[in-house]
């Protein structure tokens, strides 16, 4: 159908429509560039409202400033803490809710009463309230185990990989059974290996989802040193910077003529960047997790 | 012979299963042997989602009749009845908050879908490989990131400039155009503040969104556009009567899950680029229930409003269930 001629009209809709999904593409970056030119830009020219999509009087203070902001590295060690150890808790969690699910009800009766269960977790939210004091309750607070427990089952992800598991036949399972595997070793050596991608993207998911909470580092830490990074950045950006920043911070903001916006700048770009560098990974696995997971045959 | 067609006939694949079971001669003890390491396996998560994820239910049920105080626990603090909604009931932040709600999700639902169907159907028509791979990964990119983020990109964005910061780069460009004279405080004026959340959300969410109907496009049976084309119908008409037929299933089913959101108007946007002066627009029952309880202190004030919501966003959850099961043959489980 490609090698046939294109009629006149036809070539109008097609610039058409490669007009407005360039026209949509480019502004789903604007701001985000816009952000960017400015954290590599002077104070001066910021002040001066001339920064647009390209840094005006390149520097690179503000990420210098970055470097000596220990609030900023403290933060993000706790980010990397609970990344290390929620994603492992998480993947664990999910392969144990996920394969038992995944055997039929004749093999597992007692499957059902476990679905309700997970239903019900699924359903019906606690409620901010009583979920901190539970929290509080139980100790964790200013420990990173708040940031992980809570949220240690992820659902969702758990539904993913019980429909994997699903997918794969179940002559697998029989013939490992007649060579005698016991049901540890179909699900280490058959079910596990054979399920690679989808743990690969629940694996993203919790990764991404430890990467990016917020409130749960807020409203769990009383003292601001326990703060990951995302809750670090979310004081920041909401706040009128002067009354936040220490003494010294404020001396080194003004000794290396940087101001809040491009500081604050800085301070996003460099968060972004671990997922940056993932990105390729997520677009793969999340496009794959999202089909396996949503549209099931 | 004869043995195994018959287990396979009445029992299907597990037919297999149950002959080599028999040969075996040990069925019953393998089959309890299955379900003792499945429970094992699953007394963790269990435990998990009990203390954190099941113990707030009750407890938030507790509080929402009790003058709650922390230091007497929740067994140690009076019970007042249906006190709590009542003061909610007087109070005037719940009625506009609970419309605010309704308002900014039921149009960001309806927004994400249209605008998600759309982009998937313009990008369908994308033949340059390059060109589509490239709008993909740069669409896609602001789902990964978080309000936070967001917010610092877009609070800059948005500024209408102060003394403490330059315009930002929107007004500057709408100025520039001339579509405005004065800067527009979109995140600071309850004219626009619904309409910037409404919009940012489908921003951060569309490319995104638009994949799963990218995926029904690709299921659809090529031949039916060519049996079209021969038939006469042009791009347009093939658009409305094949493409837009062939993806309605998966539009009916997203529509009906997401009814479950009418609650939800995305509390970690909201949180994050609202201020005092648009609560009247923008004060929603999630930043309600945050300031309530962790501003405000009324712990018990704040958990029956999370109960009230939860009660109703679980019928909702429910109901969207039920539909994409009786409509859709969805079933999540």
């Amino acid at each position: 159908m490609d090698k046939m001629k294109l009629s006149k009209r036809r070539i109008f809709y097609l610039t058409l429509i490669y007009a407005a999904v360039a026209f949509v593409t480019i502004s789903c970056m604007v701001p985000i560039i816009n952000l960017l030119a400015t954290s590599f830009s002077s104070s001066q020219a910021i002040i001066e409202n001339r920064v647009g999509l390209l840094p005006v009087e390149f520097t690179t203070k503000a990420y210098t400033f970055v470097l000596n902001n220990h609030e900023f590295w403290t933060a993000a060690l706790i980010s990397l803490k609970r990344v290390l150890i929620g994603v492992p808790v998480n993947v664990i969690m999910i392969v144990l809710v996920g394969y038992p699910l995944s055997k039929p009800d004749h093999v597992f009766p007692a499957r059902k009463f476990y679905v309700a269960y997970m239903l019900i977790v699924m359903l019906f939210n606690g409620g901010l309230m009583p979920s901190y004091f539970i929290v509080a309750k139980t100790g964790l607070i200013d420990t990173v185990w708040a940031l992980v427990l809570p949220g240690a089952v992820p659902i969702f992800s758990c539904i993913v990989l019980m429909n994997f598991f699903r997918g794969i036949p179940e002559e697998l399972e029989e013939s490992a059974r007649l060579d005698g595997a016991n049901q540890a070793d179909i699900l280490t050596k058959i079910y596990l290996p054979l399920s690679k991608p989808s743990l690969a993207t629940v694996t993203l998911f919790s990764l991404v989802g430890h990467w990016n909470a917020w409130f749960d580092g807020l409203i769990y830490s009383n003292r601001t040193q326990n703060y990951p990074l995302q809750s670090y950045l979310q004081t920041l950006v909401t706040s009128t910077t002067e009354k936040l920043l220490t003494g010294d911070l404020n001396d080194l903001m003004k000794l290396l003529d940087v101001n809040d916006t491009n500081m604050k700048a800085a301070q996003i770009f460099i968060s972004i960047i671990p997922l940056m560098m993932i990105y390729p990974f997520l677009q793969k696995y999340f496009t794959a997790g999202l089909t396996v997971g949503s549209v099931k045959g | 012979m004869k043995d195994v067609f018959h287990y396979l006939l009445l029992f299907g694949r597990n037919g297999m299963r149950l002959i080599a079971e028999k040969r075996n001669g040990k069925k019953r003890k393998k089959l309890r042997q299955d379900t003792l390491l499945f429970h094992l396996m699953l007394i963790l998560p269990v435990v998990v989602l009990f203390i954190y994820n099941i113990l707030p239910i009750p407890a938030g049920i507790l509080m929402a009749f009790q003058n709650f105080q922390p230091g007497k626990g929740f067994f140690g603090s009076d019970f007042v009845g249906f006190k709590n909604f009542l003061r909610l009931a007087a109070l005037p932040d719940t009625m506009p908050a609970l419309v605010n709600t309704l308002i900014i999700a039921i149009w960001k639902i309806v927004g994400n879908l249209v605008m998600a169907v759309v982009f998937a159907l313009m990008l369908n028509e994308i033949r340059l490989k390059w060109f589509k791979r490239t709008v993909q990964t740069i669409t896609y990119l602001p789902y990964f990131l978080s309000w936070v983020i967001l917010s610092g990109i877009l609070i800059k964005f948005l500024s209408p400039g102060s003394t403490a910061s330059s315009v930002g780069f929107m007004n500057t460009i709408l100025m520039n155009l001339g579509m405005i004279k004065e800067p527009v405080y979109f995140l600071g004026t309850n004219e626009t503040f619904r309409e910037t959340m409404i919009i940012s959300d489908i921003w951060k969410n569309f490319g995104y969104n638009s994949i799963v109907y990218l995926a029904a496009l690709t299921g659809i049976d090529p031949t039916l556009y060519e049996a079209a084309a021969v038939d006469g119908a042009g791009r347009w008409k093939q658009t409305i009567h094949i493409t837009l037929p062939g993806i309605a299933p998966f539009i009916a089913l997203m529509t009906i899950l997401s009814i479950g959101n009418v609650l939800n108007a995305g509390f970690d946007q909201i949180f994050n680029l609202y201020s005092p002066a648009v609560y009247e627009t923008g004060d929603i029952i999630d930043t309600l229930v945050y300031r309530l309880g962790l501003v405000n202190k009324q712990y018990s004030l704040s958990a029956a409003v999370g109960l009230l919501k939860s009660v109703v966003s679980c019928i909702l959850v429910l109901l969207g269930y039920k539909l994409a099961d009786k409509y859709a043959g969805y079933r999540v489980w």
